[in-house]
């Protein structure tokens, strides 16, 4: 009997870690920018391109920023949930990074599905989106008052995502003194 | 007819290969920038085709990167300014060949150890197997005499 049970033992390892790697989805890749500070950036406004939106103007504030574009079809599956976001009183400040996009498309598609956007930079080459390490759009990011990214989500915000991670987190941000 | 079929159906495969190879119109001022430049992003992976090197890669955002390190090399950065330059934004995964580290040890050392307790292993089963073959050639000795 005993001679088994180190195979066994092994066998149940083994399976262990498969199992892990199962779980694991190697399409997120974890950000090495979580808990540091949003890169610079300042690029023009999408809708008033000879206003400036910078990094630093989201000092202060939660701010939930969200990569998108309108050439991006998964946009569309989370768009309704900021849309949403944005009319709640105790949600985050939003702002946008409009990514590898034409400017007139992009504000049509601002125009059809809603703008919950205070204000969306425009990033025409993604150099600023190479910066954030963005790899696949949608991305959102969650930034605190002294501009610290606390959070990626990659891939679209499910309604999920936002009831259990995000809301709880911003919640939290928005409670602490700093 | 059938021959020409197949012909032709092979003259396709080797169609697909040709479109595999990347031609980025890049052109260097020197031979060692140039190499410089192919061999980094055959080591840098890309990450939304995370099979593929940004060499191979025909992802927008490969091209993107492609972009940058053509930039930082004809700049005179270092391989490693480069390196680090993507490993800040996208991680040690851009990295196909991991750094040694805390969290890596496992990975880099782990089959040696593998390799270590096989041969343990071996050594002790082969000396248990030899002890059992002298006490029973001992027996059969007593046997014999």
């Amino acid at each position: 009997m005993n001679r088994y049970l180190l195979p066994l033992a092994l066998f149940a390892v083994l399976v262990l870690f498969l199992a892990i790697g199962l779980g694991i989805d190697p399409k997120r890749v974890p950000s090495p920018l979580i808990d540091k500070p949003l890169p610079a950036f300042n690029l023009p406004k999408l809708k008033t391109p000879d206003y400036n939106i910078k990094s630093t103007d989201f000092y202060g504030e939660v701010v939930l920023l969200n990569v998108w574009a309108s050439w991006c079809v998964s946009c569309r599956a989370e768009h309704p949930l900021f849309v949403e976001l944005a009319k709640s009183n105790n949600g985050p400040s939003i702002y946008g990074i409009n990514y590898k996009d034409k400017r007139t498309d992009a504000i049509e598609w601002l125009k059809y599905f809603g703008n919950p956007y205070q204000a969306s930079a425009f990033d025409q080459h993604g150099l600023t989106g190479i910066d954030l390490g963005v790899y696949g759009v949608p991305e959102t990011y969650i930034i605190d008052r002294s501009g610290i990214i606390r959070y990626k989500h990659i891939g679209p915000v499910t309604q999920d995502a936002l009831n259990k991670k995000i809301m709880p987190l911003i919640k939290k941000l928005k409670a602490s003194n700093i | 007819m059938k021959l020409l079929y197949l012909f032709t159906l092979v003259g396709c495969l080797f169609m697909f290969t040709d479109s595999i190879a990347i031609d980025t119109p890049v052109e260097f001022e020197n031979q060692a920038d140039k190499q410089r430049y192919n061999k980094l992003i055959e080591e840098l992976r890309c990450l939304v085709c995370q099979n593929q090197s940004l060499a191979d890669s025909h992802a927008g955002l490969a091209q993107d990167l492609r972009n940058e390190v053509f930039r930082m090399v004809v700049a005179g950065d270092s391989n490693k300014e480069i390196i680090e330059y993507l490993i800040t934004r996208y991680g040690d995964f851009v990295l196909y060949r991991p750094p040694v580290k805390n969290t890596t040890y496992l990975l880099w050392f782990g089959p040696f150890l593998m390799l270590i307790i096989a041969l343990v292993i071996i050594v002790r089963v082969i000396r248990v197997r030899a002890s059992d073959l002298t006490i029973e050639d001992e027996e059969e000795g007593h046997d014999l005499s």
